[in-house]
């Protein structure tokens, strides 16, 4: 009866462990990307709480957002999508293996978010109103890949 | 032995008989008609509904930008495809072009399809085209609806077949479908909460939000024990979410189909993407509601 149990709890244990280990994310190239995703809302979360109102406007903290938020926009991203590192070949990745049959529009569409983040540097520190214009071409470009590319939760 | 074969096939055709009765495509209902009767139908109330349904969603072209333009939107010419357990649909063209799309249709063949599931021809329509909600729909909104429809442009592309296996491919068994999962009435108890009737119609109706966020039973019916506490994705990977998200309050929920921004800050993918693009041209107050509707229903949902 003892060993019985103490095999169920050594299963049991093992489970939680592989399970654990399922959940981390290894791939130090899907840790950058899933990384830089992170920081890209930290800051379109400055700029998007001002333009909802849920932060007050302060030109000095939209631009830094702003501007932290074009230079994401601009890092090397070359090593950070691996063949293989879709829905169907790992866990706990969110990106769909069409991704990699459209790399051209992928490409296309991040070059649209650099050039939305780029004009919502130079509309961030200018008030309210120009902040307010930019969100929403900020906001597609972010959207026009996880629409096609991104696996719902 | 003789009369024993005789019994199984009077059985068989009693069997087939009943089946057909229960089968029938159903027509518009007298009280719908008489509604349509004495209803002025108004095309700018129509445009609301349009987005309110999430029409474009499925019927315009594929693959629209998400800052395509509310004219672009309009055009709906369908191809989308949708992969399902099931096979493969295809939105149709739906536009007012009179051969490729419905631009020869009446009213009443209208409201028939949308409201009851049932083409012009009598045939039965699958239920990824969302009648089982629309079934809801006040008879008014659906004239206001078909109002609108005349304004938007002819769309020639052509229709293209859906991609489905055997039994699916015999229409006349969606009939029991229905009868097992057209819905009598909402889920929600009514409430003396003008604003929360008001998203009741819809999340319940009209946005048909439960066609994905409910989780379905092996003949594709909604659990409706299980209402929008979320759902295997219809056409791929992944989950969709329970209603509303834990810990999302109402400006949350307002902002986020407005903007596609989650309190997060993450920005809407997939289908629901296109979902926002509709729900974002509402008035406000459409999106309030829809935000008190979710908040009344399940004010602190297990996920």
């Amino acid at each position: 009866m003892f060993r019985r149990i103490a095999l169920i709890a050594t299963v049991a244990v093992g489970s939680v462990v592989a399970v654990a280990q399922a959940q981390e994310q290894t791939d130090p190239n899907v840790v950058a990307r899933q990384s830089l995703m992170r920081l890209n809302a930290y800051n379109i979360g400055v700029l998007g709480s001002m333009a909802q109102g849920r932060m007050e406007y302060d030109a000095a903290r939209a631009s830094a957002a702003a501007t932290s938020l074009y230079h994401l926009s601009l890092v090397d991203q070359s090593r950070m999508w691996p063949p293989g590192s879709d829905t169907s070949s790992i866990e706990n990745t969110r990106a769909l293996p069409a991704l990699w049959d459209n790399m051209d529009d992928v490409m296309m569409r991040g070059m649209a978010l650099r050039t939305a983040a780029e004009d919502m540097m130079n509309a961030a520190g200018t008030d309210l109103a120009s902040l307010q214009g930019a969100i929403g071409a900020l906001g597609a470009s972010c959207g026009g890949c996880h629409r096609a590319y991104r696996q719902p939760d | 032995m003789r009369k024993l074969a005789g019994l199984c096939l009077g059985l068989g055709l009693a069997g087939l008989a009943a089946f057909w009765l229960l089968t029938r495509p159903a027509s518009l209902s007298p009280q719908t008609l008489a509604a349509f009767a004495v209803y002025s139908a108004d095309a700018q109330r129509g445009e609301a509904v349009f987005w309110a349904a999430g029409c474009a969603g499925c019927h315009a072209a594929p693959g629209l930008e998400m800052d395509a333009s509310a004219e672009d939107r309009m055009r709906l010419g369908g191809g989308t495809r949708f992969e399902t357990p099931f096979g493969t649909f295809r939105a149709p063209n739906v536009s007012m072009h009179p051969t490729q799309g419905i631009g020869a249709w009446s009213f009443q063949e209208f409201a028939r399809a949308v409201m009851l599931g049932v083409s012009p021809e009598g045939l039965h329509y699958y239920p990824a085209f969302p009648y089982a909600s629309y079934v809801l729909a006040r008879p008014g909104d659906i004239a206001d609806l078909w109002a609108f429809w005349q304004t938007l442009p002819a769309v020639d592309t052509p229709s293209e077949p859906h991609d489905l296996g055997f039994p699916f491919t015999l229409r006349r068994g969606l009939g029991l479908w229905k009868l097992l999962n057209l819905p009598s009435g909402f889920v929600l108890a009514d409430s003396d909460d003008q604003q929360v009737m008001r998203g009741r119609y819809l999340v319940e109706g009209l946005g048909h939000c439960a066609e994905c966020h409910t989780s379905r039973d092996g003949f594709g019916g909604l659990r409706r024990e299980n209402w929008l506490s979320g759902a295997a994705n219809p056409s791929g990977r992944g989950r969709i979410p329970t209603l509303p998200p834990q810990g999302w309050s109402g400006l949350d929920i307002t902002a986020y189909l407005q903007s596609g921004f989650t309190p997060e800050f993450d920005v809407v993918g997939g289908a629901m993407a296109d979902v926002v693009a509709s729900i974002s041209r509402l008035p406000s107050e459409d999106r309030n509601a829809i935000a008190a509707y979710l908040l009344a229903f399940r004010s602190s949902p297990s996920r």
